[in-house]
């Protein structure tokens, strides 16, 4: 096999190593060092997909990751697919599969360039918002998906990521982003320096443009050859670290800048140890912006058939990758540049069949050596049109007369056309650190001006072009650096530059033509189709700022952000407008520069690794009883624990039935737990909950309510006075974060005289809570040294003691309204302590429960809990919890709020209890309560359930919900409009078990 | 990524931190003292400038302390940080700092 279009000499490919690949299930040649885009090009092949709207058969425009046009899917299988890749930085190795995207039923021939021809009419800009509006149904079940299907980019993989990706975090002393001349020399600049140098280039190799200048000469060297001097000058230097394959993407605040390194894509058999990507989050003291500059097509019409691309692509195919882009060769222009690449593809055997310059005298150096060499040559010239369906065949060339409107064309025969309007710096990067842009009217370009962060830009990204100067420009900008970070600069070097004569031109906008402005098509973004008229319409339909252009028309919205659309889009809304540029105003760049995986962003974090799992110490334990687990944020809790043939109703029955009647055993564990402690320590109980602590007994218990300063509920727990300077507080399970920071937070700033220290204690104790009326007897003999008797310990008390040996807090108190204790050992003895009462429980039948029967006990009782029944507005009385107000305290956090008058409103809602009619209907959490049957719409919603269960207790469902003045309706009915009908319910006192509370002290 | 300059601790990294909303907002105490509208207000209302804002963080991921701080609220960036419990920066001080 051999490529049609491969120099027979040059470039930068490895002709030693030669290797295959597939394109749309096509076997190609191509050889180390290639691209995909550059094999493919060496093949002959130029059409690469089909258009986003159109379907217009599309080939290469760049040759780099500009790219609007190549995007390819690439991976043999889907677990290592990725779509929308551009095709020129797409490295080749051999084996590599790859395949167009958005053409059915092939790339040579697709259905949908009917839009094209038949339907383009309809899809003018702004048709997301004007044809597929009506009727308002059919949005989402026909036009969406069919408008999905029809345009659109590559396919999703099916199959998870297969790949590994890593994180890195980097600090250093100086950054240099890119490493074409500019970056080089800044480079060598800095490195002198000794300071920590990192230097990133997003290519393979480094060299930027200098990989495909054959012409100029420095220090009296190649260009390649300089490139690899000063590459091996900066690798001999340990302060400097070198990336290739690594794309600068994103730029944050205090010189924080995201890169992206391709680890392992280039290579067919890569290490297993290596990741796919890595992404560096490096910390730069000062950054050196050398970015370059990127081409601008031209936009007239008919510029986007295979075959059309940016003249320095053009060049750098035939120059760096031998690959030859054409046989015959229109160039367009506006620029000088074009004329280098018109006499680098003649010396390389493409037939310049002519030079249309728009300039009516253009006077530059190349344009002298194009004359010289025997290329044709026409100023004030445009070409107006092209044809050939699936390759461009032919082009129109025609003379502007005085007024700058283009005269009769004629026809040129050719396979590449090539264009340039001239360079838009790239400046995505000092944008996105929020420097400030210029407009610079002699350029007739956007170029950094105030910075915001401690960086300096260098070379095309500022507008530098000239060799010799961009070198000077990285130079000083390299040891501009090295000052601001306070090192310092060694000798200044000079370079000398030949061969590279100064270039100028450029144009902004539409380029004038001859042909019928409503049916023409001359495309300004060509990856999203938008073209010139598509802009002059949303001027015309009364678009003022780029910014509603831009969401108007869709350019510069695709996967390129624009790239080379951006500014010719400003300037035929600027032309459209008769507004100069700057007043139209500039898109904000947003990162990430070029598309970057999600995969880099995740890194580690998948699967087991994307978010700590917390375990107490009997999880195995359960786990090997056969328990089902519920996340309760980062906790696994038991939810229940089946026996064989039980569903989570039978088990959760027996259970509960277990607490009633004789013992269960429950883990506790996750319970929020601080230590308050210090001589202030009830003075600052006092002020952190409702309730009164000062007169609390050592060994005894309180429930306490938490409130904000606004007065809801926050948080509650049961809280042990373990000595006079010394509170175990619990808190909800969630909670326990939030009401530490609380605390701390009043503790830091509103009561710093108060002398308490706070610490968490939730990891450090084990709790084991032993329920029922035989839960005396259970740990009885595990115990030392305290009494159980009610009279010794009754209900709310807490003793320091020995259980099984270990030094434990015991507390009497209870979840599930019985008899209750609950062990506190420390979390190394959690299971053994954990093991023991359960064998100790064996004669008792002791049940181990879960979250789900805990929540049935508790709601039996009406026990609320916080984030249940409460949303982060309920005051301590709408939840029934008044009675934990301490009223004659001078001052708590919450207190002031709380006397507020709507706080005591008679229709807030409260928490009852509700029953339903049908004791066999259980009511759905979060269901609307309204108080008429018969619900009219819109509903007047007075309430919601808060929650429901079927009671085994009981025998029958009860739910708590909050109600609109729903004390006040107790005895009442309200109801429950649901789908498949409405549910009665009457309202209870929100307490559905022993009221009395006697089976407490059983 | 902001670095933030701790009172304690020195710069830090934003992540280590956690916003605590505006600094020098009175506790609503005072049953007795205090009308309902101005308890509403040092509850619920804000200041929400353009341009400099006193406002209150913690490093919570470091030394577990609030203090207070100065940003700028246009371009994101710290003006300067100081403990909880000390003086109110001077506003026209800090600008002309910030103008140098």
């Amino acid at each position: 096999m051999s490529a049609p279009f491969r120099l027979p000499a040059g470039g930068r490919i490895d002709r030693s190593k030669p290797l295959s690949f597939s394109f749309d299930g096509k076997s190609y040649p191509g050889f180390a060092g290639d691209t995909l885009a550059s094999a493919l090009i060496a093949s002959g092949v130029h059409l690469m997909g089909r258009s986003f709207k159109y379907h217009r058969p599309r080939g290469f425009l760049t040759a780099g990751p500009d790219e609007p046009n190549a995007l390819v899917g690439v991976g043999a299988s889907d677990d290592r697919y990725t779509p929308n890749l551009r095709a020129p930085v797409v490295e080749l190795h051999d084996g590599l599969v790859a395949e167009s995207q958005n053409r059915w039923p092939s790339l040579s021939f697709d259905v949908g360039a009917i839009n094209d021809v038949l339907l383009g009419r309809f899809i003018p800009a702004g048709f997301y918002y004007k044809t597929f509006m009506w009727p308002k149904s059919f949005w989402k079940s026909v036009y969406e998906p069919k408008i999905r299907a029809a345009a659109g980019l590559g396919r999703p993989p099916k199959d998870p990521d297969s790949a590994r990706y890593t994180q890195v975090y980097h600090h250093t002393d100086i950054l240099v982003i890119g490493t074409g001349p500019a970056g080089l020399a800044a480079a060598l600049a800095a490195a002198k320096s000794g300071l920590r140098v990192l230097v990133c280039d997003e290519q393979p190799e480094f060299g930027g443009s200098l990989l495909h200048d054959l012409s100029s000469s420095i220090d009296g060297k190649t260009p390649a050859q300089f490139v690899a001097d000063a590459v091996a000058d900066l690798a001999r230097q340990p302060n400097v670290t070198l990336l290739t394959r690594t794309t600068a993407f994103g730029y944050t605040p205090h010189n924080m800048i995201g890169l992206i390194e391709r680890v392992t894509d280039h290579i067919a058999h890569a290490d297993p140890k290596l990741p796919r990507e890595r992404m560096w989050h490096v910390r730069a003291g000062e950054v050196v912006l050398a970015t370059g500059a990127i081409e601008r097509p031209l936009v007239f019409p008919e510029n986007d058939r295979p075959g059309v691309m940016l003249a320095d692509a053009a060049r750098a195919y035939a120059n760096r990758w031998a690959a030859k882009p054409g046989s015959r060769a229109v160039v367009a222009t506006a620029d000088d540049g074009a004329y280098r690449a018109a006499l680098d593809l003649k010396a390389a055997g493409v037939e310049i069949a002519l030079i249309a310059d728009m300039r009516a005298n253009p006077t530059g150096a190349l344009v002298a050596q194009a004359r010289a060499a025997g290329i044709r040559v026409e100023t004030g010239s445009v070409v107006t049109g092209t044809r050939g369906r699936l390759r461009v065949k032919t082009a129109h060339v025609a003379r502007l007369d005085a007024n700058g409107n283009a005269g009769a064309p004629e026809p040129f025969a050719c396979d590449l056309v090539l264009m340039s309007g001239g360079w838009t710096p790239t400046v995505h990067l000092f944008s996105q650190s929020r420097g400030k842009l210029r407009w610079d009217e002699a350029l007739g370009a956007y170029v950094p001006g105030t910075s915001a962060e401690r960086e300096r830009s260098a070379g095309g990204c500022r507008g530098v072009y000239d060799l010799q100067a961009v070198l000077a420009d990285g130079t000083a900008a390299g040891e501009d650096a090295v000052r601001a970070a306070k090192g310092m600069p060694g000798p200044s070097r000079g370079f000398m530059v030949t061969g590279s004569p100064a270039t100028s031109g450029g144009y902004l906008g539409a380029v004038p033509h001859d042909r019928n402005p409503a049916t023409v098509k001359a495309f300004v973004d060509f990856q999203n189709d938008v073209t010139a008229k598509d802009l002059k319409l949303a001027t015309r339909e009364g678009m003022r700022s780029i910014e509603h252009v831009k969401r108007y028309t869709t350019t510069g919205m695709a996967t390129d952000q624009g790239k080379t659309s951006n500014m010719n889009a400003l300037g035929i809304v600027s032309d459209s407008l008769k507004t100069p540029i700057p007043q139209i105003g500039l898109t904000t760049f947003r990162m990430p520069y070029t598309p970057v995986t999600f995969g880099a962003f995740a890194g580690a974090s998948r699967g087991d690794l994307f978010d700590p799992v917390r375990r107490t110490p009997a999880h195995d334990w359960a786990v090997a009883e056969g328990a089902t687990f519920e996340p309760v944020g980062q906790w696994k809790r038991a939810w229940w624990f089946p026996k064989a043939g039980e569903d989570m109703h039978a088990a959760v029955d027996r259970e509960v039935k277990a607490i009633r009647t004789s013992v269960g055993l429950f883990d506790a564990s996750t319970l929020g737990k601080i230590e308050v402690v210090g001589p202030d320590a009830a003075k600052f109980m006092e002020l952190m909950y409702t309730n009164a602590w000062a007169k609390l007994g050592v060994g005894r218990c309180r429930y306490g309510v938490m409130l904000r300063e606004d007065g809801f509920v926050m948080d509650d727990g049961v809280i042990g006075r373990i000595a006079d300077d010394r509170f175990h507080v619990t808190t909800t399970t969630g909670g326990a974060p939030r009401v530490l920071a609380h605390m701390e937070d009043y503790l830091q700033t509103e009561f710093p005289h108060l002398d308490v220290w706070l610490t968490s204690i939730t990891e450090q104790w084990a709790v084991i809570a032993v329920q029922g009326p035989k839960a005396r007897e259970v740990i009885a003999p595990l115990v030392d040294g305290v009494d159980l008797s009610t009279a010794a310990f009754p209900h709310m008390s807490v003793r320091e003691c020995k259980v099984c040996g270990v030094p434990a807090r015991l507390f009497r108190v209870s979840f599930t309204g019985e008899l209750g204790f609950e062990i506190n050992v420390p979390a190394d003895y959690g299971r053994a302590v954990w093991e023991a009462v359960h064998a100790s429980g064996k004669p008792f039948g002791i049940t181990p429960y879960g979250t789900e029967a805990m929540h049935v006990a508790r709601a039996e009782k009406g026990y609320i809990i916080v984030g249940q029944e409460t949303d982060g507005t309920a005051t301590p009385d709408d939840v029934g919890l008044g009675w934990a107000i301490g009223k004659t305290k001078p001052d708590f956090v919450g207190k002031r709020a709380l006397a507020r008058p709507s706080m005591a409103n008679a229709d807030r809602k409260q928490l009852v209890g509700l029953l339903t009619k049908d004791p066999k209907t259980t009511l759905e959490e979060g269901a609307q309560i309204v108080a008429d049957a018969h619900v009219e719409m819109p509903a007047r919603m007075i309430g919601h359930v808060t929650s429901s269960y079927q009671s085994p207790t009981l025998g029958r469902s009860i739910a708590m919900a909050m109600v609109k003045g729903g004390r006040a309706r107790i005895g009442s009915s309200l109801f429950v409009p649901m789908p498949d009908g409405v549910i009665e319910a009457t309202v209870v006192e929100p307490i559905f078990y022993d009221k009395e509370g006697a089976r407490l002290d059983a | 990524m902001l670095i933030i300059n701790c009172p304690i601790c020195g710069p830090r990294p934003e992540i280590e931190f956690r916003y605590g909303g505006e600094a020098h907002v009175a506790r609503p105490a005072g049953t007795e003292t205090l009308d309902d509208q101005t308890v509403a207000d040092r509850l619920y209302m804000r200041t929400n400038p353009k341009g400099l804002h006193f406002e209150r963080w913690r490093h919570a991921h470091g030394c577990g302390k609030y203090f207070n701080a100065v940003r700028d609220t246009v371009s994101d960036f710290f003006v300067t940080t100081y403990k909880a419990g000390e003086p109110k920066p001077d506003v026209a001080a800090l600008l002309k700092d910030q103008a140098r």
